[in-house]
């Protein structure tokens, strides 16, 4: 995997071999192993795939004109904002929260250790919808917001029906149920990191924050990025939801135009399909980036970017074919 | 033995009195006083699981003894006298304020001035050589980033290892590594240097290279304690030789004695058997 393309090259400058019994023994090729089980399982393969993009291109009840008619449309384009909006939001804040719940979780008071707990058995037994309608309905049951002393007199306080907007309502629903999956994900990349780092940093005297800042974080990312963009496109897809709190997203959007124009369901479904891949694909490609900067002394030597991966394949590719003409 | 005798009686780098510890119903440390002069080179000695680590671990307060105090320069480790408000260990008056743990913040500075070297190295992986000597002076406030570079670029160049300032942990072989780790701990300008057996993770013909460290630094005048199985180190470099077993220090003396005529039993069973 690893091997240096000049390997490879200085492999097929080897003289070539010839297939004859009567060459030395340490000269005769070996003719690799004929695998025809593999063949006929990738032709079968290579069939359907090809008549299931057929149907796809050809079948009328999929509207490809009435897909290219929606695919960039004000409205459309106005959700997919509004969903690149919530799934920012909330990531950050979901990602925030985690991190304080996981230090919560980690933490030698038994209080905070509990209320972290408590926190994600109940954020992770209710479903998504019925905390934002939860939310949504929330200023029906507090009118007011008041920052103040406990139970006493309160400093300031909030119209509540003016604060929470149906974004507000939203990205708040979102993070707190994307804070407790988070948790989870922060403490196991916490838990992943060596007990000896925790020690030679203790060790050292480095201050308490900088240890985790610096120290133990960093190595906890290299475990977290996978799970966390794992959980990432999740939220993607969850937002989807928050078309019951009347926020219009990528998928509400779609939806009302569906209503008006119940011809189009299915292209725009296919429209809010093609955007939801875009996203997916967008945000794999930063992880596999992020990955990579965190595996920084991790590994040996860095996993090899898609460019340098196709360079390598190319040099190989070139080699083998000049050994193969040269027999 | 009081940490206020031993605050009259400089000079003393290291002092131990009567320290236990516990872990569970299982007696690790079982009474352990110890003295040791600044410039000495104590080697410790011991089967394994007679507390060796674990005492390291107590002078430098990663683990808290039961009963009794350890004291760096004059200074208690981990407790202050009350009304003794810097936590410099100078107490108020003879005999009077009570033993008050130190804060955190506190502690983790007492333990910047100690310097540990682990079996394990524990080299931080994602930041290069230079980074790893070079964070903890910055971290702690003693130098400035460029000053820190600077002496961490010296001191690898000391334990040999100029070349490899810009490489990772990782791509160094076990006894650079464990180079490293010494830099690192040389950093802070410690007053004792702690090793936990530096040299057991190492492959045989690694070993070599990083007992040269040590004895570069024991020849220059630096306190040191180092637990070791090395025999034939221990005799070429330690001042005293200590030898534990079941918590206890059961014989010590300058290595002539304890190495070459133990006096106990249990010295002579072990040292049969590792030698």
């Amino acid at each position: 995997m690893s091997e240096p393309p000049g390997a490879t090259i200085a492999a097929s400058e080897a003289p070539p071999a010839a297939d004859e019994p009567s060459k030395p023994f340490a000269a005769q090729r070996v003719l690799p192993l004929r695998r025809p089980g593999r063949w006929i399982a990738t032709a079968v393969v290579l069939v359907l795939a090809v008549q299931f993009v057929h149907g796809l291109v050809t079948n009328p009840f999929y509207q490809w004109d009435r897909f290219g008619y929606w695919f960039l449309r004000p409205t459309i384009l106005d959700g997919l904002v509004i969903t690149l909006q919530v799934t920012a939001y909330s990531a950050v804040l979901g990602l925030l929260g985690g991190i304080v719940l996981a230090l919560a979780r980690l933490s030698k008071s038994p209080v905070l250790r509990a209320v972290s707990w408590t926190y994600v058995w109940a954020l992770r037994s209710i479903p998504l919808i019925v905390v934002l309608l939860f939310l949504y309905n929330f200023s029906a049951l507090y009118k007011t917001l008041s920052v103040g002393v406990p139970f006493g007199p309160a400093f300031f306080s909030f119209d509540e029906s003016k604060l929470a907007t149906d974004m507000v309502v939203a990205v708040i629903g979102l993070s707190l149920n994307e804070a407790a999956y988070a948790a989870e994900v922060v403490r196991g990349g916490i838990l992943s990191v060596d007990q000896g780092q925790h020690e030679a940093a203790a060790a050292l005297g480095l201050p308490k924050g900088y240890q985790f800042r610096k120290i133990v974080f960093p190595q906890a990312l290299r475990s977290i990025t996978p799970n966390y963009v794992n959980q990432l496109i999740g939220l993607i897809k969850s937002t989807s939801l928050v078309f019951y709190v009347s926020l219009l997203d990528l998928f509400g959007s779609a939806q009302s135009m569906g209503s008006t124009y119940p011809g189009d369901i299915v292209p725009l479904l296919l429209v809010v399909t093609v955007w939801y891949l875009i996203l997916t694909s967008i945000v794999s490609v930063v992880q596999f980036y992020v990955e990579r900067y965190y595996a920084r002394g991790a590994t040996r030597t860095l996993p090899p970017t898609p460019l340098q991966k196709l360079r390598t394949g190319l040099t190989d590719l070139r080699a083998r074919i000049r050994r193969e003409a040269a027999v | 033995m009081t940490i206020t005798d031993t605050l009259e009686t400089a000079p003393v780098a290291l002092e131990i009195s009567g320290v236990h510890k516990w872990y569970g119903a299982h007696r690790v440390l079982d009474g352990i006083d110890l003295t040791i002069r600044p410039g000495e080179v104590t080697v410790i000695l011991g089967p394994s699981g007679s507390g060796k680590s674990t005492l390291l671990r107590v002078i430098n307060h990663l683990e808290k003894p039961e009963i009794g105090h350890v004291s760096v320069n004059g200074e208690p480790i981990g407790v202050k006298r009350q009304g003794d408000r810097r936590g410099m260990g100078v107490p108020p008056a003879e005999g009077r304020g009570r033993l008050k743990e130190l804060s955190e913040r506190a502690i983790l500075a007492q333990r910047s001035r100690i310097g540990f070297v682990f079996q394990n190295f524990n080299l931080f992986p994602h930041l290069t050589v230079l980074d790893n000597v070079a964070a903890a002076p910055v971290a702690t406030g003693k130098l400035g980033k460029p000053q820190a570079q600077a002496l961490a670029k010296e001191l690898l160049e000391r334990v040999g290892l100029g070349e490899r300032v810009g490489a990772y942990p990782r791509q160094l072989s076990g006894g650079q590594q464990q180079r490293v780790a010494i830099a690192r701990a040389l950093a802070l300008r410690p007053g004792v240097i702690l090793f936990d057996e530096p040299t057991s993770a190492l492959d045989p013909e690694l070993v070599g290279e990083v007992l040269a460290v040590i004895k570069d630094l024991a020849t220059s005048g630096t306190t040191l304690v180092i637990v070791t199985h090395e025999i034939g180190f221990a005799r070429e470099i330690a001042d005293r030789v200590v030898f534990i077993d079941g918590g206890r220090i059961v014989e010590q003396g300058p290595p002539s004695e304890v190495l070459d005529k133990p006096q106990h039993e249990r010295t002579r069973d072990f040292l049969s058997k590792v030698l």
